[in-house]
């Protein structure tokens, strides 16, 4: 027997056992959720491996079962007696033909047909108004038809001893019969089911003809007689728990010995000397064969694949051939089960959906066996395991539909995204294309379920790039659980270990360079290389600001733990979670240490951002950070990231972060205005300042300039500078005084309340300080009453600005209004077509990218498809100069993309355009 | 009648109350050992310890019991219990001895002991001079079902 199959059964033992308990109990508390979840699973885990490794019989019977075991756990039928006595006979079937592939190591030729009928019936009752019943008849044809293309071979070379064709199964089943013939190709199953062990290097599993059976008959077939001898007699099997707790003793001597090591170090004429030497060689060697003994070939995990695939071949009449490298790459017995299952899909996904017919691949120029090639090897200190098929790649039209379908992206961000960034949406949750339940796909599983178990185990699993066509799978898999490489961090005064695997690199800032860190809203952020890298502190995660100090260990710590001295270095460790990236801000990085992780005890499992503790080799105890906790801590980093990405080069992001000039006007009042707006600051001497009438001027390169004070601000008689900001438009300027000039900042400026009060445009929040916002164009006019009948006698154009910021709006209102423009301005670009479609008629059209409803874009396609508005100048605002964006405008019909926002050059694009196209069907206003 | 183990209680202060746990939850007793504390974790938590390379969750049992911290300068004793095969240290102020209870002086805690007593406490023995309160360990241990007072 197989190892294989040897390992399905004793598995299926174990789960066996369980389920007869859970079932009566199901009987006596009815429906109970959680408890017919656990029997459908151990149920569908028996079905699926059997599909696996052939068990062709034994899987129809399951797959009915489930099917009437799916309709209770959904509430579509009700747990009753009846239905829980033909599942109960299904078990016991199933119970009795695991104990006869147990004893002759091959499935017996059992006519299950009448079980698998009331069950499939039962199922169908249950599926409201005929829904069809999954697969009521094929599996059991499947059981009464031999796979006739085996070829005769394979049953010459296997040879089974005589007197177990002449035993019938034992197994007490009615309506049974055993035909000579069906013996015979159950023995052909079985002898296609014993497969070499873990394929050589490179193996190359040919899937057309059936590959030669193992060189031996099952051994255990001779015992028949005796009782079962089903485990291995040359292996002993031993609970994984064994192994684990060997491993933290291991780990034990290893702290103890390092304490030991460091003792005597320095002190090498010590009697102890020798034999502590000694000890680290032998814990040294230990260590190593504890280690082996939970290490296994990836083969292992291999090993049903050639099955799975030949099996699919034959269903969908596809030519695969699977290579497979790399399979003696050993792991930690752990991790390869944690893998099996997400590799198994990966392997069929590629089967199922990536390798084409053979047709279509002849059709695509494409030899007509498609390949299927998994690889393996070690990479620092990890497994790389690579899944690579030649087929016909990510249908990335689907993959978007889909996801905008299930609501995973909008629309809009989809047209964003490059393909490999949709075909990475396959990771989801929620996103599955499974959408057919056979014996071989599981329900609703996919790759988002493979992501998951992979980056449970500490693992990564990403898409790669391919060359021509075809998909590329990689999953990076740490090499064992129990011992790991980690970086040891300080972070308020405390020691921590981050796990290597998910650190990409170190970066240092230097004290000089702590300005490099920028602020987006409330998040820092770090422009590292061509990437905006999102900064948490470390310490704030932990909560170690300030926080009270614990009343039994020792701190020392309470009066520093404000926040990092300014003149620090900037540690940040960067790490990987899922695709994005996180900086962790720390205080102090130490080495890279390999520890031994400790599981986070139960009272402290609820804080979620540990995945372990350690002991470190002086023998103290600290926390193993969980980097994806931290993460989803901080509010997920999705949000994050992609508020950043929204900032980031690429994305129309910044659109509205605008530079502010904040500044006190005297009493503790602070005031704001655009930086964009003001030309100069200056500061001038009270003598400078001339008096004639009722104002205040002063000579400024080589004119006069005048000056007011800001509401609310009374001139001191005595100052010695008197700080001024400069307004100019064109050739007229005036200064505005103030008491101080405070700070300029990059901020988000939404206008929260607007003002009635003359010289203050409205309220926003700076700084998280409501502050009032200067309209400068008020104090312009102040200065200069004229200003307006100068401009007004060049030129009147109307125009049309939509702007969804409603301080942009008034802002760029207010400046094109003082230059002579009649402004109508509308909130988005639905709001812009209603004026147009109403019979606005305008000289120009300005509008921004970014707006809700009808974006910038579709409002000039709008425009640009209508005969009358053809040639109306259109100008396009965006809050970052990106030839991407820019050349969408263009295409959309933008004849200028501006920054947003930069009054002057709006005003002198806008002359020019208008006045090189005179308005043809504008009526002068 | 129980076996003499079974009666047996480790004894221990926390101010002037003495409390006790069975002796079979008792796997040692610790004098103050260096605790690291453990960032967001609830208050009640005060870290963890490292015994001989296993790693134990140290209750502080004043606070649980809502009561004010030990005076600056005292240190906390540590009774190592096994609570679902973790151990865990109950930090108290200090050991008394193993005491072995007379069945027939046991009471109910009394209704009108607090809520959060009550909710971590099994009974009382009525010892000469004394009230022996006998601590519910798995009570302690869970702070879900925690009544706030």
């Amino acid at each position: 027997m197989d190892d294989v199959l040897q390992e399905f059964i004793s598995e299926s033992w174990d789960n066996l056992a369980q389920l007869d308990n859970e079932i009566v109990e199901l009987e006596k508390a009815g429906s109970d959720p959680e408890l017919l979840a656990s029997i459908f699973r151990t149920i569908h885990t028996i079905k699926g491996t059997c599909g696996f490794i052939g068990l062709d019989r034994l899987g129809a019977l399951a797959h009915s079962a489930e099917n009437v075991l799916g309709q209770m756990r959904d509430g579509k039928m009700e747990v009753s007696e009846s239905a829980i006595s033909i599942t109960l006979k299904a078990i016991y079937r199933i119970k009795d033909l695991l104990s006869a592939i147990e004893e002759t190591g091959e499935e017996p030729n059992l006519n299950n047909s009448d079980l698998i009928n009331q069950l499939d019936m039962l199922a169908r009752i249950a599926d409201d108004f005929g829904a069809p019943p999954p697969a009521a008849n094929q599996p059991e044809d499947q059981a009464n038809v031999q796979p006739p293309e085996e070829p005769a071979t394979a049953f010459d070379t296997v040879q089974p001893p005589s007197n177990d064709t002449e035993q019938p199964p034992h197994v007490d089943v009615v309506n049974d019969t055993v035909e000579p013939e069906a013996v015979q190709s159950t023995i052909q199953t079985a002898a296609a089911v014993i497969e070499p062990e873990a394929p050589a290097t490179p193996a190359r599993v040919a899937v057309a003809p059936v590959e030669p059976p193992a060189e031996a008959a099952p051994p255990q077939a001779v015992a028949t007689t005796g009782a079962s001898r089903s485990v291995a007699d040359l292996s002993i099997r031993v609970n994984v728990d064994v192994l684990d707790s060997l491993m933290n003793l291991v780990g034990e001597l290893v702290l103890t010995r390092n304490q030991l090591l460091q003792l005597s170090r320095g002190d090498e004429e010590s009697i102890y000397s020798g034999p502590i030497t000694h000890l680290n060689r032998v814990t040294a060697d230990l260590q190593e064969g504890v280690m082996k003994t939970r290490m296994q070939p990836i083969g292992h995990a291999w090993g049903r694949l050639p099955r799975l695939v030949r099996d699919l071949c034959q269903v969908t009449g596809k030519q695969i051939e699977l290579e497979m490298h790399g399979a003696e790459t050993e792991l930690d017995r752990t991790v390869l089960d944690a893998i099996k299952d997400p590799l198994t899909h990966m392997v069929r996904n590629s089967a199922d959906h990536g390798i084409e017919s053979p047709e279509e691949r002849r059709a695509a120029g494409k030899p007509e066996v498609g390949t299927i090639r998994l690889d393996a090897f070690h990479e620092g200190g990890h497994v790389i395991i690579r899944i690579e098929d030649d087929g016909g790649g990510i249908n990335i039209k689907r993959v978007r539909a889909k996801a905008i379908d299930r609501g995973i992206i909008s629309e809009a961000d989809a047209a964003r995204l490059t393909e490999m960034d949709i075909a990475e949406l396959i990771f989801q949750a929620g996103f599955s294309t499974a959408e057919q339940v056979t014996s071989v796909s599981g329900r609703g599983v996919g790759m988002d379920v493979v992501r998951t178990q992979i980056e449970k185990i500490g693992g990564m699993v990403d898409l790669q790039p391919v060359e021509g066509q075809g998909t590329c799978i990689r999953m990076k898999i740490p090499l064992t659980l129990a011992i790991i490489s980690a970086l040891v961090v300080e972070s308020g005064d405390e020691l921590f270990a981050i796990p290597q695997l998910g650190v990409v690199e170190l970066v240092r800032l230097a004290a000089e360079d702590r300005h490099r860190i920028e602020r987006i809203h409330k998040h820092e952020v770090l422009r590292l290389r061509d990437r905006l890298l999102p900064l948490v502190h470390l310490d704030d995660v932990l909560e170690l600001k300030g926080s009270p100090v614990s009343g039994d260990s020792k701190n020392e710590r309470a009066e520093d733990s404000t926040a990092q001295p300014v003149d620090d270095d900037v540690n940040i460790v960067v790490v990987q979670v899922g695709e994005d990236q996180l900086g962790l801000i720390v205080d102090e990085v130490f080495d890279t240490e390999e520890i031994v992780v400790k599981p986070v005890g139960s009272l402290l499992k609820e804080i979620g951002i540990y995945q372990g503790t350690t002991i470190l080799g002086d023998g103290r105890v600290i926390m193993i950070l969980d980097v994806s906790g931290i993460a989803a801590e901080i509010g997920g980093l999705n949000s994050i990231s992609r508020e950043i990405e929204r900032a980031d080069g690429e994305r129309d992001v910044s659109a509205d972060m605008t530079s502010v000039l904040l500044f006190n006007v005297g009493g503790g009042r602070t005031m704001s205005v655009p930086l964009a707006l003001v030309s100069r600051l200056e500061e001038f001497t009270q003598e400078q300042i001339e008096r004639t009438g009722d104002r205040d001027l002063v000579q400024y390169r080589g004119d006069l300039l005048p000056l007011l004070p800001v509401d609310g601000y009374s001139r001191p008689d005595e100052q010695s500078m008197q700080p001024v900001i400069v307004f100019s438009e064109g050739d007229k300027a005036m200064g505005l005084m103030i008491e101080e000039i405070d700070d300029i900042i990059e901020e988000e400026l939404v206008i929260r309340i607007q003002s009635e009060r003359p010289g203050v445009l409205g309220t926003a929040i700076v700084n998280n300080k409501a502050t009032d916002i200067i309209d400068a164009q008020h104090y312009l006019k102040l200065a200069n009453p004229h200003w307006f009948e100068n401009n007004h006698s060049n030129f009147t154009a109307r125009v049309l600005f939509a702007e969804d910021s409603m301080f942009f709006r008034q802002l760029a209102a207010t400046s094109l209004e003082t230059a002579g423009y009649e402004v109508t301005a509308v909130e988005n670009g639905a709001r812009a077509i209603e004026v147009l479609e109403h019979g606005g008629m305008f000289e120009a059209i300005i509008s921004d990218i970014e707006m809700p409803e009808v974006g910038g874009l579709d409002l000039a396609r709008w425009v640009r498809a209508r005969n009358q508005y053809n040639d109306v100048p259109m100008v396009a605002l965006s809050g970052n100069m990106n030839p991407t964006l820019e050349k969408q405008c263009t295409d959309s019909g933008f004849n200028q993309f501006l920054r947003k926002f930069d009054p002057d050059e709006l005003r002198q694009v806008l002359d020019g355009l208008c006045r090189s196209k005179t308005p043809v069907q504008g009526v002068p206003a | 009648m129980q076996s003499e183990f079974d009666r047996q209680y480790v004894s221990f202060w926390i101010g002037n109350q003495l409390l006790g746990v069975p002796v079979r939850v008792v796997q040692e007793v610790l004098n103050p050992q260096e605790i690291a504390r453990i960032p967001r974790a609830r208050r009640e938590i005060s870290g963890l310890l490292n015994l001989r390379g296993q790693i134990v969750t140290a209750v502080n049992l004043r606070r649980r019991l809502q009561l004010p911290d030990l005076e600056e300068g005292r240190e906390s004793i540590n009774v190592v219990v096994r609570h679902n095969g973790e151990p865990f240290s109950i930090l108290v102020d200090e050991v008394g001895d193993v005491i072995t209870v007379d069945e027939d002086t046991f009471d109910h805690v009394p209704a009108t002991l607090d809520a959060v007593w009550r909710g971590v406490t099994t009974g009382v023995y009525r010892m000469e001079g004394r009230l022996f309160v006998i601590v519910d360990v798995a009570a302690i241990l869970d702070f879900g079902l925690r009544i706030s007072a």
